[in-house]
């Protein structure tokens, strides 16, 4: 077992044809992931990448019956995207497009509220379930099946944590970058309930890093729900406040959302919060 | 973005939130003929710097003749502002906002942010105003009041109200304060501000509700199709190597500490960070290079970090995912040596090829130093920086 995404998810591309859209087609087909198809508008009924080329998402849907949807459209169509893709009828949209306008977001979230689809993203790598289904922009290659759970706001944070526990023999059950966006789709607590309930999973990497109060609730969820062992790391203990670290979300405003904080909530939690981001790895070797 | 004070005063003038009348100056001649235009009692003398707490360290005075408002313009204009929001050398004055002074009544709070928790346009408002509302969040919550806003319905006039009654206003100034919020609403949405904040907002002694101050973030993920806004940024409020970075697609914000970081990822660059501080050393800056690393945004990330002349050794921190280790190493050979680096340089490499990666980068003749893993970096990069200073 594994969460969201398995060897039978059939998957379409939105923004195939270009550059972004192209590359990552390329290696998630060659990673195994069932990739059925894509979405660019005009370019219906060509192939590309051996694959067909659809008007709009609906067609797509139709034909290949895919439930999951991996957006790459630069930061001012995404918005359109994910709600081609709501309105469509498909389940799970990985959204990897960095920039998108917050206000934009916060109205996407507004209209997908009761629909019941899954948002993984915007601005994060992606998912995948190794030698199962990649969808995102991850180096295919330091992914081992196994059973790790990884969720984490940053992509090459979420690599390193991917990088330490597959040395460490444990490989990885699957792995969410839910994405370093103000406003966003799955958030910790939704990708935690998912990997307690899995049979796969017996460990959990949580990254997190500075801005917003996602990491807080988080402590107090695995508290009272999570029974498996959990393993936190936070960035940006040094940053300074007001400034945005890289990631539209990763700002210390009036005192909030401080690294120092998060840390203290999670250990009052009784987590484990490893103090350097090289020690992922050998901590959660420690539980299990 | 952040923009001046009069720059978003003048977009409240737009949004029809009324503020006081003025001018702005840069020289001290022109604030007093600014001066003497607004008939008044005295006048206040305002430094325009993109920070907070100006009224702390003098750059707020109040003139009560046209001589005092030349005299303080003298001592301001020129000078760097000092704030509790700025770093140790502040930032520069170059102009001023000159207003009349009203007689207040009460000082109270409103701002317009964007509220993640809940994700939803949010009002806050309180009826202790002109002070710290943070400090006023912590000390005496119940003073605050917040008030989101639905998107799809938008503002409501009920919503308004609500924040009226409960800064106690009556009469025609609950009607005042609902145009003020509506402005700031459509403000808000029409140029994706990610805060508005009125700090105070004065019952005059004649009733009236009025912007005494005004503060305005941008969304830079919406500046693109803003043009009017993107023309407000003022270069001499941020750091020369930070606005340097922009041009190259780097992300970068200088710290105060004498160790280089380059690394690839948000994420990673805040953890490289704080580990060099673990380890008992202090970071440079934040240096993000990015997803597709290649030899030019490599040549200019070293670039900015020996522009600043304090650093003394550099931390290379590349996690090589889909770009493998063997053509990152080759990328910050060739940069190091176009750019002539000659402080120490530690690498990490990790990832794909990382062996081929490390293997070019030991015996090159140059002050460079491969790390088998990030611990060891860290620790070295922090032992060559004490050496060399």
């Amino acid at each position: 077992m594994s969460i969201l995404i398995n060897k039978d998810t059939k998957v379409i591309c939105q923004g195939f044809t270009g550059k972004q859209g192209t590359f990552h087609s390329e290696q998630a087909l060659a990673y195994g992931t069932k990739l059925v198809g894509g979405v660019t508008p005009e370019r219906g009924g060509e192939t590309h990448v051996g694959l067909p080329v659809f008007n709009t998402v609906q067609d797509a849907v139709n034909t290949t019956g895919a439930t999951a949807s991996v957006i790459y459209v630069p930061p001012f169509f995404a918005a359109d995207a994910i709600l081609e893709a709501v309105d469509a009828g498909i389940k799970l949209i990985v959204c990897i497009t960095e920039g998108i306008p917050t206000l934009q977001m916060l109205r996407v979230k507004a209209a997908m509220a009761g629909t019941g689809v899954l948002l993984i993203g915007p601005n994060c790598p992606g998912i995948i379930t190794p030698d199962e289904c990649k969808i995102g922009i991850m180096p295919a290659k330091i992914h081992q099946a196994g059973c790790i759970g990884i969720v984490s706001r940053s992509g090459t944070l979420t690599y390193e944590s991917v990088f330490q526990t597959t040395q460490q023999g444990l490989g990885q059950s699957t792995c969410v970058g839910i994405g370093g966006d103000p406003i966003h789709g799955m958030n910790f607590v939704d990708v935690l309930s998912r990997f307690q309930a899995d049979e796969q999973t017996k460990g959990i990497v949580m990254v997190g890093e500075i801005g917003g109060g996602e990491e807080e609730d988080a402590a107090d969820y695995i508290k009272a729900h999570v029974t498996k062992p959990v393993v936190a790391y936070i960035a940006g203990q040094t940053a300074p406040a007001g400034k945005r670290m890289g990631h539209a979300g990763a700002i210390v405003t009036g005192g909030k959302g401080t690294a120092a904080g998060k840390i203290a909530a999670l250990k009052a939690a009784g987590i484990e919060v490893v103090s350097s981001p090289t020690e992922i790895g050998v901590a959660m070797k420690g539980y299990l | 973005m952040n923009i001046h004070e009069y720059q978003a005063k003048h977009l409240f003038q737009q949004y029809a939130i009324p503020i006081p009348e003025g001018h702005t100056a840069d020289t001290a001649e022109k604030a007093e003929q600014v001066a003497s235009k607004l008939a008044g009692a005295g006048w206040v003398v305002k430094a325009q710097v993109h920070a907070g707490g100006r009224g702390k360290v003098g750059g707020v005075k109040l003139a009560k003749s046209l001589a005092e408002v030349g005299e303080f313009s003298r001592e301001l204009l020129g000078k760097r502002l000092v704030t509790i929001q700025t770093d140790s050398s502040g930032l520069p004055i170059n102009s001023l906002l000159i207003e009349k002074i009203y007689p207040i009544k009460r000082e109270l709070y409103l701002s317009l942010i964007l509220d993640r928790a809940t994700e939803r346009v949010m009002f806050i408002a309180s009826a202790a105003g002109g002070m710290d509302i943070e400090a006023v969040a912590h000390d005496t919550p119940e003073q605050i009041i917040a008030v989101p806003v639905h998107p799809a319905a938008g503002l409501q006039s009920y919503s308004c109200r609500k924040v009226a009654y409960t800064l106690g206003l009556k009469g025609q100034q609950i009607k005042a304060l609902e145009k003020i919020m509506f402005g700031m609403y459509r403000l808000f949405l029409a140029k994706d501000a990610t805060q508005i904040e009125i700090n105070p907002l004065i019952e005059t002694d004649s009733g009236d509700l009025m912007a005494l101050d005004a503060k305005i973030n941008f969304d830079d993920n919406a500046l693109a199709i803003h043009p009017d806004i993107l023309a407000m940024k003022d270069p001499s409020q941020e750091d020369d190597k930070e606005n340097e970075s922009q041009k190259f697609g780097l992300n970068y914000i200088t710290l105060e500490g004498n160790i280089g970081c380059m690394v690839n990822g948000a994420g990673l660059a805040m953890a490289t960070m704080d580990l060099v501080k673990l380890k008992g050393g202090e970071p440079a800056n934040f240096l993000d290079v990015g997803g597709g690393t290649n030899i030019e945004k490599v040549c200019e990330a070293f670039k900015l970090i020996l522009s600043d002349g304090s650093v003394k050794a550099v931390l290379v921190n590349i996690f090589g995912g889909i770009v493998q280790c063997d053509v990152i190493a080759k990328g910050i050979l060739a940069a190091i040596e176009q750019v002539h680096v000659t402080i120490p340089v530690v690498v990490r490499l990790e990832g794909t090829n990382v062996e081929q990666g490390r293997a070019l980068l030991t015996n090159t003749g140059l002050n460079l130093y491969a790390a088998d893993d990030l611990n060891h970096a860290a620790e070295q990069v922090v032992a060559l920086a004490k050496a060399v200073a």
